[in-house]
């Protein structure tokens, strides 16, 4: 067992851990924020995705006992005093969500990718998620709500209707 | 019957109305209404739950493909401490199975494929149980397995269910055959094959193969079971289906139907594979045996692919007759499904595919022979498209393939032969006006990309990459796949301050039509979309009966059962009023908030007023709660006659097309998707951002299919890829270059509003279109899935196609070529 104090969206938490213990489980066990979730478990689908120190990482390849100090951002730290993010709106917006279980992970990443590049290019958006598995959506609304909290969007094709 | 006057006002037949085309909420713009829990990170899945007591489950499992389980010592894990509970197969005695009752709860005396589950075990945690399930030890006796279904039938092959004969089935829609590995055989016979072929002037006989495929919910299965004293039952699954689970459940466990409840909260994805019943009873036996204690079992990724079910594979012949003008006279189709070690949905699928195995062309004289073929492989169940993203395979690049052994235009071929208003389907089903457009959807497609010709632009990009364009049009159909006596409840209750709350058992699993239900009931109602909110979570004890979340019936039957809800609501709102206002319910109206004396508006009493029952002044009360209930069942569907297959299986047909432009280097094999254009016959949009979220998501879906996904086998039997490194799924790299979606609206007239189902229909024959597309940019022929760059290399080179899903070492790779997506196309 280690002993830990991390900072998760804005709270701090100490906690005793075993070392096995990933971060993943760690949040959604020890802090009982199930937000963030698990979609393999092994570093490949990205659902896992949270900010640590400022960076996107897979929260299930990351040991609890090395983030002693950390500052984390998930899913839950993302709406303030009830109201969604720009991000969140926008995926509301787009139908930029189906089942959801991507979601949580999708958001984070993106949030990532915007601080390093505030405006990316599309293909700069499809690079930026390429880890984070949708097997819902195609991507394309995703990729839409981002161009559009970015400005970029213009004017939208959506669904065209043929006789 | 109707509602008391509402048959006089324009939007009020049964099913919406379809002309005016005047709707407030229906095919308008608007968010899901279940996005805001999803984005918050709120929304509580079952993988989030814990209960108190709670205990954890794992499962050990079989390293082999078949063999004899000899001896199970559990002495070591019982002796663990934080162990609970540890089941075998010898004290468990149940069988489940939702078509065939094939199935044991855990393995007994044999393994049928590798992954299946022999033994059990509950603990205290996750961490224990595995230490426990690491101490069971199994000793095995190996037994040579049957791998391909094409070996499994041939007479001298082991028996995967030697008892085969003996088990119960649903025998209205199956013919298994015992003595053999063919859990079922699915005719279909029309006019008379012998003679079309003898007056064909062409004929061209082709196979066609897929290999198993997982579905890859994000989430995967999960399921808390608690067994309480009584057979008091409770169990929290990833579902799709929570009533066909309780009725597997209790028709196992031999118990009655009042005592299990399902409980469904938001469930991360299913496409087919969270149908049925998979996990929960044996999570429920360990509960049982732990003394009610609710026991967790969550999936891992890599159980996900051989514990739990997948796709099945198929090998499909097809031999087509054509006239000397182009017109398809007979075409004879014969199915080999690989049901790997139990029957579960894909003798369904066998049978559903058996019947539409011609694609949306009119084929005057059919024959149709389908499989369903146990083998030792972990087995097959549904997976959105139920069998036609398989066979779509073959028929359509078959179709491609007769077309240039005709010398004639493939798209011209389709037209020719296409579904009409007058043709017949290959179960004697006459196609109206009103069934769907086929044709339409083809032109839209060939116009989307330009189909036939390469645009200025098209031939300069080919000139600056060195590669080949190519262009192809497919076409698909698809009805649900299910009993004819399939039903759905709604039920509706107006709440104190005029909203409402739906309460309906088919589950949102991601497809959305949680939010076309509302837009239906508001429009209906004529009240605002917020005032209507549809019950998320689902209970089998709480909520009216639904067959299954599959099929894509949902959206027309359960639109259905929730008009007839929200009818039977305004005609109770009406009664009250009438006796309030003390007029016939016949003059009266309403708006979104009031009900009112139509020649003398002034007379009116409002919703909340009579929510939940109507007070007079004085205190006299009348009325109470105002509940509407809508209940529906599929119209007008028979069973199909075993011996000729005729008969009437088809709620609805969805048809639709892809139109597709691909560019491939004729020396690597390697290939880019530059655009799909995909266009269906949806009847009417209700909401056109979900419309499109399916058409693309499908398409994705499809062409995961298509380019990469496959499990792979060594000679053995285990499974060599469990995981997205092995076994990849398409990622944001994979979206071609240019998406485009298109809808055609050929009213339904028993759909709400006109609409039918597209769930499914996104994935259909994406794969074939891309075959076509490269066959035409290089002449690659392809006829095993996926196409993987090293497959059209080969077919290039004229090597024997690699068959390398049972093989002695594994080639193939999954790859995105970003850099050349940045070039993007100049049309
Ligand atoms: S759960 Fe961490 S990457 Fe999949
Ligand atoms: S919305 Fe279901 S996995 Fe992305």
């Amino acid at each position: 067992m280690v002993r830990i104090t991390v900072r998760v969206n804005g709270k701090e938490y100490t906690r005793e851990v075993v070392e096995s213990r990933t971060l993943l489980h760690f949040l959604r066990e020890d802090l009982s924020l199930t937000g963030t979730k698990e979609g393999c478990g092994a570093g490949e689908c990205g659902a896992c995705t949270v900010i640590l120190d400022g960076q996107a990482v897979n929260s299930c390849l990351i040991l609890a006992a090395e983030t002693d100090g950390s500052t984390i951002e998930t899913i839950e730290g993302e709406a303030k005093n009830g109201k969604l993010s720009r991000m969140q709106e926008a995926f509301h917006n787009h139908h930029a969500v189906q089942c959801g279980f991507c979601t949580p992970g999708m958001i984070m990443t993106i949030k990532d990718l915007l601080r390093r590049k505030p405006k990316p290019s599309r293909d700069e958006i499809i690079d930026g998620i390429e880890g984070n598995f949708c097997r819902c959506t195609g991507y394309e609304q995703i990729i839409e709500a981002v161009l559009d909290v970015t400005g970029q969007l213009g004017k939208k094709e959506g669904l065209r209707h043929v006789r | 019957m109707l509602p008391v006057n509402l048959e006089k006002r324009k939007d009020s037949g049964m099913f919406g109305d379809l002309r005016s085309g005047e709707t407030r909420v229906i095919g308008k713009r608007t968010p899901r209404v279940d996005s805001i829990a999803k984005l918050t990170g709120e929304a509580i899945f079952v993988s989030d739950m814990a209960f108190a007591g709670m205990l954890f489950a794992q499962v050990k499992k079989s390293p082999h493909a078949r063999a004899r389980i000899l001896r199970i010592d559990t002495r070591k894990a019982e002796a663990l401490p934080g162990v609970r509970a540890i089941l075998t197969g010898d004290e468990l005695d149940y069988r489940v199975g939702l078509y065939m009752v094939d199935k044991y709860i855990l393995a007994k005396g044999e393994v049928r494929h590798y992954g299946e589950a022999v033994a059990a075990v509950a603990a205290d945690t996750t961490a224990i149980a595995r230490q426990a399930v690491d101490l069971i030890h199994v000793e095995y006796e190996k037994l040579p397995p049957v791998l391909h279904p094409l070996d499994a039938i041939r007479e001298d092959a082991p028996l995967v269910h030697p008892q085969l004969g003996n088990y119960d089935y649903i025998d209205t829609a199956f013919s298994p055959i015992p003595g053999t590995n063919i859990c079922n055989h699915t005719k279909l016979r029309k006019g008379d094959i012998e003679t079309a072929f003898k007056r064909s002037e062409w004929i061209l006989e082709r196979e066609y193969t897929n290999p198993s495929v997982q579905h890859v919910p994000m989430e995967t299965h999960v399921a808390i079971v608690s067994w309480k004293h009584d057979d008091q039952v409770t169990i929290w699954s990833s579902a799709q289906s929570p009533f066909t689970l309780r009725n597997l459940f209790c028709m196992a466990f031999k118990l009655s139907h009042r005592k299990v409840r399902v409980i469904v909260p938001y469930v991360g994805g299913g496409f087919g594979g969270k149908a049925g019943i998979h996990i929960e009873p044996l999570v429920a036996c360990l509960s049982r045996k732990a003394g009610g204690r609710p026991v967790k079992f969550t999936a891992t990724r890599e159980e996900e692919f051989s514990l739990l079910p997948c796709r099945s594979a198929l090998t499909y012949r097809v031999k087509t007759g054509v006239s000397s003008d182009g017109k398809i006279i007979g075409q004879k189709m014969t199915m080999y499904w690989d049901s790997g070690a139990y029957a579960d949905y894909a003798v369904n699928v066998t049978r559903a595919s058996g019947y539409s195995a011609a694609g949306p062309y009119e084929i005057p004289n059919s024959w149709v022979d389908a499989y369903t073929i146990y083998t030792n492989k972990p087995f097959g169940t549904a997976y959105r498209g139920f069998g036609h993203v398989e066979f779509f395979w073959g028929i359509e690049r078959h179709m491609d393939l007769v077309a240039h052994a005709i010398g004639m235009d493939s798209l011209d071929f389709r037209k020719k032969n296409a579904l009409r208003p007058g043709s017949v389907t290959l179960t004697g089903e006459k196609i109206e006006e009103h069934t769907g457009n086929v044709l339409t959807c083809l032109k839209a497609a060939e116009k989307a990309v330009g189909y036939g010709r390469l645009t200025a632009g098209e031939k300069k990009r080919e000139q600056r990459s060195g590669m080949k364009i190519g262009k192809a049009v497919v076409a698909l159909h698809k009805a649900p796949a299910m009993p004819p006596f399939t039903a759905t409840g709604v039920i509706l209750k107006m709440n104190e301050d005029a909203t409402v709350t739906a309460n309906l058992s088919l589950t949102e699993i991601g497809q959305g039509t949680y939010t076309a239900l509302a837009q239906i009931i508001a429009e209906h109602l004529r009240f605002p979309l917020h005032r209507i909110k549809i019950s998320q979570e689902t209970d089998t004890d709480r909520d009216p009966y639904d067959w299954q979340t599959v099929a894509s019936k949902g959206l027309l039957l359960t639109g259905n059962a929730a008009l007839l809800a929200a009818q039977d609501l305004l005609r109770k709102s009406y009664e009250l009023a009438s006796q309030i206002l003390r007029a016939q319910p016949v003059d009266l109206d309403h708006d979104k908030d009031k009900v009112f004396i139509l020649h003398n508006p002034e007379a009116s009493v409002t919703f909340r007023e009579m929510a939940v029952g109507y007070a007079f002044p004085d205190g006299r009360s009348i009325g109470g709660p105002l509940i509407g209930i809508g209940s529906y069942i599929a119209q007008g569907l028979t069973h199909l006659d075993k011996e000729t297959g005729q008969g009437l299986p088809a709620l609805d047909w969805t048809y639709g097309a892809h139109g597709i432009i691909v560019e491939v280097d004729e020396h690597t094999g390697e290939y880019n998707i530059l655009k799909v254009a995909s266009v269906f016959d949806v009847g009417k949009v209700i909401n056109p951002d979900a419309v499109r979220g399916q058409a693309i998501g499908g398409m994705l879906q499809g062409l995961g299919t298509a380019i990469c996904e496959g499990y792979i086998y060594d000679q053995e039997g285990h499974l060599l890829n469990p995981s997205f490194t092995d076994n990849k799924i398409p990622t944001a790299r994979d979206l071609p270059l240019e998406v485009e979606s298109m809808v055609v609206e050929t009213p339904q007239l028993d759909g709400p509003y006109g609409a039918r189902g597209v769930g499914e229909h996104s994935m259909i024959a994406v794969a074939a279109a891309l075959g076509n597309a490269i066959q035409q940019a290089c002449g690659a022929e392809l006829t095993h899935m996926p196409i993987r760059f090293e497959d059209v290399w080969r077919s290039l080179g004229k090597k024997e196609p690699i068959d390398n899903w049972i093989t002695k070492s594994p080639f193939g790779s999954c790859k995105s070529a970003p850099e050349i997506r940045k070039n993007r196309p100049v049309q």
